[in-house]
């Protein structure tokens, strides 16, 4: 593949954002038994956009926020990549929460895996869901599936990587050669 | 450690940077949130085998350390040499060599020998995690300690820090120097003459023999213990006296005009170097390091133990 190609344009990505934030309302109403946790480091952006979408239509909604790092729990540790841990703030109780785990790009698995044991090891939630803005579903190696998708990639490739740019004033996702 | 200059070992302060340490402390507080959650532990390192070899005795370091291994699931060993055969006359590399040949990733080692760690870490593959070498160093007690300043007075650069007592003989001294320098603290030592080495100064730090005029100048006092094991000759004419011009009571603190904060490196000897009304005072927060030095430990094994590959 030598052109990078749009997955999500700016304006997709806000309507995904905004029927993620519309899901999330219905199945979990006011969020008093429902907390957000954004994966570090890719998710975190998602998860504040999230964050602000449900707040923007329910004003009244106090959503429970965390930010959540799996880095002491890879399988992957000792084996050639250095890995720095960054931060997780959850200044809740998650037992008998409904915890929703909010990442930008859903591909091997392993980190979720990853997250969803860094989750437990502050208590017992009631259930974990997954939301990822784009599924590499083929690329899979656990079976682990995403309960709220915003796009889907059936790329069999692994010369290829999703990009999610924050960065820009209008955040964009790509689909690229893995030498771009 | 995984910034610049990857370093295998951690064989003391000397050696690494700045970086190196606040790298160790950021990963320290990640550590120490999971320490106070529910669940204490991870699996990073699951796949590793880790000897602690204690020629020398030890308590705290010891335990906190194979704590902290558990706490990383790591596979631990341990070995002292009041019950091995370094008894019967083996040398350390034959002792050491037999122990990796049974596949141990990791050795932490305390050992009576000044730079007995550094002698190890050229003969064997294995990384190497100096627990304390002699009078020479013990660098996570000095990480842990300006890891409790960090956390007590929000950060090391700029404190002043005076380390009393013993300082010819210790260990823990020079690690804390080597730390506190490179993270931008003053350091001075005090006391007696025949306790402080005669070219301290040359470290960079100041020198005080009056503990009270020291206690003025410091944000923080780190009392060190005797070490009568370690001494060859009588170094004061007695404990008593020892205690009396080097001790710290409740009455030199309450005649300063701030509040300091109080360090050991345990194990105390109450009555000597540190009364038992400052040791468990508000002012002290000698638990705090001990209980910092698994979380610090944590993060120094966790990533050396990234490097093995």
């Amino acid at each position: 593949m030598s052109q990078p190609k749009l997955l999500i344009s700016q304006n997709k990505l806000n309507l995904i954002i905004k029927r993620f934030a519309l899901q999330l309302i219905e199945l979990h109403g006011d969020f008093s038994s429902t907390a957000i946790i954004g994966l570090q480091p890719r998710g975190i952006q998602l998860s504040k956009r999230l964050v602000e979408a449900i707040t923007e239509l329910q004003p009244e909604t106090n959503v429970k926020y965390g930010e959540l790092d799996h880095t002491f729990f890879r399988d992957d540790i000792g084996r050639g990549e250095i890995f720095m841990p960054k931060k997780s703030h959850i200044n809740f109780s998650t037992e008998n929460l409904n915890i929703i785990l909010v990442d930008d790009v859903l591909y091997t698995g392993r980190s979720v895996r990853a997250s969803i044991d860094a989750l437990m090891s502050f208590g017992r939630p009631k259930q974990v869901e997954l939301m990822v803005l784009v599924d590499r579903r083929f690329q899979r190696e656990l079976p682990i599936s995403p309960n709220y998708t915003g796009v889907v990639v059936d790329s069999r490739s692994t010369g290829e990587h999703v990009k999610v740019d924050w960065s820009l004033d209008h955040p964009q996702v790509w689909l690229l050669s893995s030498k771009e | 450690m995984t910034e610049n200059a990857p370093i295998k070992h951690l064989l003391g302060i000397k050696g690494l940077s700045e970086s190196h340490i606040q790298t160790i402390f950021e990963t320290a507080d990640n550590f120490k949130e999971l320490l106070n959650g529910p669940v204490k532990k991870t699996p990073a390192l699951r796949d590793i085998t880790i000897a602690n070899l204690f020629f020398e005795n030890s308590t705290r370091t010891r335990v906190s350390f194979e704590l902290a291994e558990k706490r990383l699931g790591a596979d631990t060993i341990n070995f002292s040499s009041s019950s091995s055969s370094v008894k019967k006359g083996e040398t350390l590399i034959d002792t050491v060599n037999n122990i990796l040949s049974m596949k141990v990733d990791m050795v932490v080692m305390r050992h009576p020998a000044p730079g007995a760690c550094i002698f190890l870490s050229k003969h064997i593959d294995a990384q190497i995690v100096n627990a304390g070498d002699g009078t020479h160093e013990h660098p996570t007690q000095a990480l842990l300690d300006a890891y409790s300043i960090r956390e007590k007075l929000g950060d090391v650069a700029g404190k002043k820090v005076v380390i009393v007592g013993d300082i010819l003989h210790s260990r823990v001294a020079l690690s804390n120097i080597y730390s506190l320098q490179l993270l931008g603290a003053e350091v001075m030592v005090c006391g007696p003459a025949t306790l402080i080495p005669k070219h301290i100064s040359h470290l960079g730090v100041q020198v005080s023999h009056n503990l009270e005029e020291a206690l003025k100048w410091c944000d923080v006092a780190n009392m060190l213990r005797i070490q009568l094991e370690r001494q060859d000759q009588r170094y004061f004419p007695s404990l008593k006296e020892y205690s009396n011009l080097y001790g710290l009571t409740l009455e030199k603190l309450q005649r300063l005009d701030k509040e300091i904060c109080i360090m050991h490196p345990g194990p105390i000897n109450r009555g000597v170097e540190i009364t038992s009304d400052v040791a468990d005072s508000k002012h002290s927060i000698i638990l705090q390091q001990v209980e910092n030095g698994v979380a610090v430990r944590m993060a120094v094994l966790f990533l050396l133990g990234q490097q093995r590959l």
